[in-house]
């Protein structure tokens, strides 16, 4: 048995290596499912590793220079926000360098002086103010349950999180919809690469930038699937089922709805965060105060 | 082959085409012919696109715009000039408001002919153009300095 706190570093460091991989493998395949909804081929497989490939082999076209520094400061900030969750860090901890490398991208979107890219940074903030509260009741919630905000605990818990927090879960999912810029929120970018207003806050990135944008949001994804499997994680075997049944569920509402107007994103985003999610954790507190004191 | 001849975006303009090589073009990213097996993405983003595609004959109004479209583009970058009228003109080339063929403002490097050009055809030039796009980038590596060149002036 390794000790602890060398597990939490090799956790961290595998997570660092293999979640490109797995977060291109996972745009991968959510290309090829799209393709087969709507009755394509689609790309191969490996497709989006060509894409960053090609970014790589391309100029680095910027407005001004500090884009450089935004985009890799979101990159950095992505990673460490998941490496700090996959090394069993404090989840509240973990929220707030999600959400700074966000603040990076705003920025980054900001210092370019296309009108498309200032669009794209207004969308990301209003997304970011739609999803922040419903993210926070998740770590609230997992902490009502097993007494801890460390990820090592919770995934350590016997308890049956989701049991107790199914209005959480599905608040979750709904606010993961914004995370993935999967329609209908992907307001500031989409995850595909053709899309209206230009491609909202990556307009101005281009080349190895936009790479750098790409493998973010692979860091990205397995962080957010990483949510998915603590919900589940009393059986792991299970955990995944749900992870690749959530991810299915994602694709297929990107391929069956249209995009909203952003006041519809805030308030459905705020909407499930105040009903489902705080319904959920006063319900919960009820039970622990009240009937099992 | 490199990423760069598997993942070609296109950004698509229609310079003052009549709309029939436009129809074609985009009947190429349909489920029929869905050039996404081949990695080709269509953009609406000059800075995402690799290869530009123009439909239509350039006259004074959109010369700029061809232009600005062009240079926006990170290098290296190819240029496909689809139906007769991007290549000269045209019917129109008579017309006292068209310059003729786009080669007269940016610098082309595949002609796709027809009125309208099929989709095949389009294809078919797109795939002709990775090559030059693939050429490019090792040039591009070969003298890094000339690629840091301002872009569009080897008119």
């Amino acid at each position: 048995m390794i000790p602890e706190p060398y597990a939490s570093i090799i956790n961290a460091i595998i997570y660092l290596l293999l979640a490109p991989v797995a977060g291109g493998l996972i745009a991968g395949i959510d290309r090829k499912v799209t393709a087969r909804m709507q009755g394509r081929v689609g790309p191969p497989l490996l497709q989006p590793f060509y894409d960053v490939g090609k970014f790589f082999e391309k100029e680095n076209l910027v407005v001004t220079t500090t884009q450089n520094f935004y985009a890799l400061s979101y990159l950095v900030f992505m990673a460490v926000a998941g490496a700090l969750f996959f090394s069993g860090g404090d989840m509240l901890l973990v929220i707030f360098a999600f959400t700074l490398s966000h603040i990076f991208l705003v920025l980054g979107a900001y210092a370019a002086f296309s009108p498309y890219s200032h669009i794209g940074a207004e969308r990301e903030l209003i997304q970011i103010i739609a999803y922040e509260p419903m993210i926070i009741i998740t770590a609230v919630g997992m902490y009502m349950v097993t007494k801890s905000f460390y990820v090592g605990s919770i995934v350590q818990s016997t308890t049956p999180i989701i049991l107790y927090l199914p209005g959480v879960f599905i608040g979750y999912l709904i606010v993961l919809t914004i995370k993935l810029r999967k329609s209908p929120f992907d307001l500031s970018t989409s995850h595909h690469a053709h899309q209206e207003i230009v491609k909202g806050v990556t307009t101005d990135f281009a080349g190895p930038n936009l790479g750098r944008i790409e493998i973010a949001h692979w860091y990205e994804y397995v962080f957010l699937l990483g949510v998915v499997y603590l919900f589940f994680a009393w059986n792991p075997l299970i955990a995944i089922a749900a992870i690749i049944i959530a991810y299915f569920l994602e694709i297929l509402v990107d391929n069956t709805t249209s995009r909203v107007k952003w006041q519809m994103t805030l308030r459905s985003a705020w909407l499930v965060a105040g009903t489902l999610g705080v319904i959920n954790l006063g319900v919960l507190y009820y039970l622990r105060m009240v009937v099992v004191p | 082959m490199t990423y760069l001849a598997k993942s070609p975006w296109i950004i698509h303009y229609d310079a003052s085409s009549c709309n029939g090589c436009d129809i074609e073009v985009l009947a190429a990213l349909t489920p029929v012919y869905d050039v996404e097996r081949f990695g080709i993405v269509n953009t609406g983003n000059p800075k995402h696109a690799d290869v530009f595609l123009v439909t239509g004959s350039v006259n004074d109004k959109n010369r700029e715009i061809l232009k600005n479209t062009y240079d926006q583009m990170a290098d290296p970058k190819v240029v496909v000039a689809i139906g007769i009228c991007a290549a000269s003109g045209g019917i129109f080339r008579e017309c006292y408001n068209v310059m003729g063929g786009i080669d007269k403002v940016i610098p082309v490097d595949v002609f796709v002919p027809g009125c309208a050009a099929r989709p095949e055809a389009i294809i078919d030039g797109v795939v002709k153009a990775l090559g030059i796009l693939e050429a490019k980038r090792q040039a591009m590596n070969d003298r890094p300095a000339a690629a840091a060149k301002p872009a569009g002036d080897s008119v």
